[in-house]
């Protein structure tokens, strides 16, 4: 690769993520709708089982405040989930084919896509948080806490983002890639602690979620927002969700290899 | 003299094994710089397999392709040196006309002084300019179609392709379309290659069945050997084509017959004059009709001539 071909990728990139905010911009109402599932777990599911909090071993943290940073690293995935549509709507159209056919790289594409992603999934995490602090959860880490916050869900989103492009650019069809997307995330979230307390889980529930990205997420949310935090454990569950974001992104730039051999 | 494109041996299979279809065997031909070229063939004849494999879209299992650099080793040159106008609709539904080219310009990194100048002079050129600054999912559909040229001739490419570009559209937007096509080009110097089923749309044309070149030449010399009109028998059983075939060929006047399943192919020199002897001699075979018609030279006689087969039964077959 030269030396100019990555910033023409970044500003590729740049154009694309702009295309797709624009399209947010007009129709903002999709935003809404994404936010409406979260609203029904953080208020109705807060709600209904609040005395879960007094079970012996779950700590000493309301319901709801233990499970705000899990449903707004929940809402980053299953929003990402949705990620690989706007590649199927270009395919259905011609618009991936003059793609294509442009200097605009696959990196780019991935890249643009990715970053959009990024952007929904901060203003949603604001939103999602900013509702779980309305109904009354506090915490004692500050803006360092909420940043931490951001930083897990933008990058689970990116992960769950990529594998839907990839998913998408594999299986070519809107319902395929819902169904994929359906099966995984609820699932992904209930083999977690964004629910249920680490000490509390059965056992092999304990072992599935020290491998699921939702859980790494999830508690390294939860710690940062701490008085005192344990910062090792944080940043080594944040380093693991960089690691497969890498990972993913890598995996999505390759799926078009495949989707071209076959155009 | 200098070619715009060459096109040699291209071979393209897709799928494996039991399941592989073969899109191209063996297809070439060359276009002179700054003329319209047409491929032309029925659906699946490998029209579109050709077009994507010059576009830098699909590589060839073997072959080479040139759009003025080599489409194997050198893609993000051609890349910038072709427009491409797929099939299907090209431009983003949810954007303004003006955000389409824009976005277009940006792509190829033009300066933002010359995306406004070529912006303005293509949305002008292709009559959109009043609709410019609105959403293009309101737009019709000849208009939505022009926004796509439009955008394929944004970076000013030296090569423009063009798949199908007025199928759909009526006689009267076909002419208008072509006109403001060939105004943009033909300024430029641009060499156009289009996919079409109208032999009138290109300088020169080949004509594409299964995979193959089946004929090459001016729309007049691929017209040029059909003498008279084209008659056209349907037989109410296909069993009985080598009867009918016997029957019609004891005809004075009558040649060129062709059968393909219950339709009979004949032309004849002169208008509809030996018709009562073409179905006398049938009546007397014993052969059942179901219809006969009577047409000037037509595509599908075109087709007809150099592939074998006519034009309305290869692109069904394809499509079952």
């Amino acid at each position: 690769m030269s030396t100019t071909t990555v910033p023409v990728a970044l500003r590729h990139a740049g154009h694309l993520t702009g295309r797709s905010l624009r399209i947010l911009r007009r129709e903002p109402v999709y935003l809404a709708f994404t936010l409406i599932q979260p609203m029904v777990w953080l208020l109705l599911f807060g709600q209904l089982f609040q005395r879960v909090a007094d079970l012996p071993g779950f700590g000493d943290t309301s319901y709801l405040e233990y499970l705000t940073p899990g449903v707004v690293v929940m809402t980053a995935m299953m929003s990402a989930g949705w990620a690989g549509t706007g590649f199927i709507d270009d395919m259905q159209r011609g618009v991936m084919d003059r793609t294509l056919t442009s200097p605009v790289s696959r990196g780019a594409l991935i890249t643009g896509a990715l970053a959009y992603q990024a952007v929904v999934t901060v203003v949603q995490s604001l939103i999602v948080f900013g509702v779980g602090l309305l109904a009354g959860a506090r915490y004692d880490g500050g803006v360092a806490g909420v940043l931490v916050v951001l930083l897990c869900a933008t990058l689970l989103a990116v992960i769950f983002a990529a594998l839907s492009c990839a998913v998408a650019l594999t299986l070519r069809s809107q319902e395929s890639l819902i169904g994929v997307s359906q099966f995984l995330t609820l699932p992904l979230a209930f083999l977690s602690t964004v629910m249920m307390a680490p000490a509390l889980l059965p056992g092999w529930v304990g072992t599935v979620a020290r491998y699921n990205p939702v859980d790494w997420a999830a508690r390294a949310s939860r710690d940062a927002l701490l008085g005192d935090p344990d910062w090792p454990a944080v940043f080594g569950r944040a380093a693991m969700l960089i690691a497969l974001t890498l990972v993913m992104a890598w995996l999505a730039t390759r799926a078009f290899r495949a989707y071209q051999r076959s155009v | 003299m200098h070619h715009a494109i060459e096109a040699d041996g291209l071979v393209k299979t897709y799928g494996k094994g039991a399941k592989a279809v073969r899109a191209l065997s063996g297809v070439g031909f060359t276009v002179p710089s700054g003329t319209v070229f047409g491929l032309l063939g029925p659906n699946g004849a490998g029209k579109s397999t050709t077009t994507k494999i010059l576009t830098t879209l699909v590589t060839p299992d073997s072959g080479t392709a040139v759009a003025g650099l080599d489409v194997a080793t050198e893609p993000g040159r051609v890349r910038h040196a072709i427009g491409y106008v797929p099939q299907k609709p090209c431009f983003d539904p949810t954007a303004t006309g003006r955000e389409n080219v824009t976005l277009q310009g940006h792509v190829y990194g033009m300066t933002r002084a010359d995306i406004r100048a070529r912006g303005d002079q293509l949305l002008e050129r292709f009559g959109l300019a009043d609709a410019a600054g609105r959403v293009t999912k309101t737009w019709s559909g000849g208009m939505q179609r022009k926004l796509d040229v439009a955008l394929a001739l944004m970076h000013r490419p030296r090569v423009l392709f063009l798949d199908e570009p007025t199928t759909g559209l009526d006689p009267e937007a076909r002419a208008g379309m072509w006109a403001e096509i060939s105004g943009v080009t033909a300024a430029d110097g641009v060499t156009v290659l289009l996919t079409t089923h109208y032999l009138e749309e290109a300088d020169r044309l080949v004509i594409i069945d299964r995979g193959r070149v089946v004929a090459e030449g001016t729309p007049e010399e691929l017209k040029g050997g059909l003498h008279g009109d084209a008659v056209q028998v349907e037989l109410a059983d296909a069993r009985q084509q080598e009867a009918a075939r016997r029957a019609v060929g004891s005809v004075p006047g009558v040649g060129e017959i062709t059968v393909d399943g219950a339709r009979l192919h004949a032309r004849v020199d002169d208008g509809a004059a030996p018709l009562p002897g073409l179905l006398a001699a049938l009546e007397t075979s014993g052969v059942p009709l179901a219809s006969v018609t009577l047409a000037r030279p037509s595509l599908d006689d075109v087709y007809l001539r150099h592939a074998g087969r006519s034009f309305h039964s290869a692109d069904t077959k394809v499509a079952a």
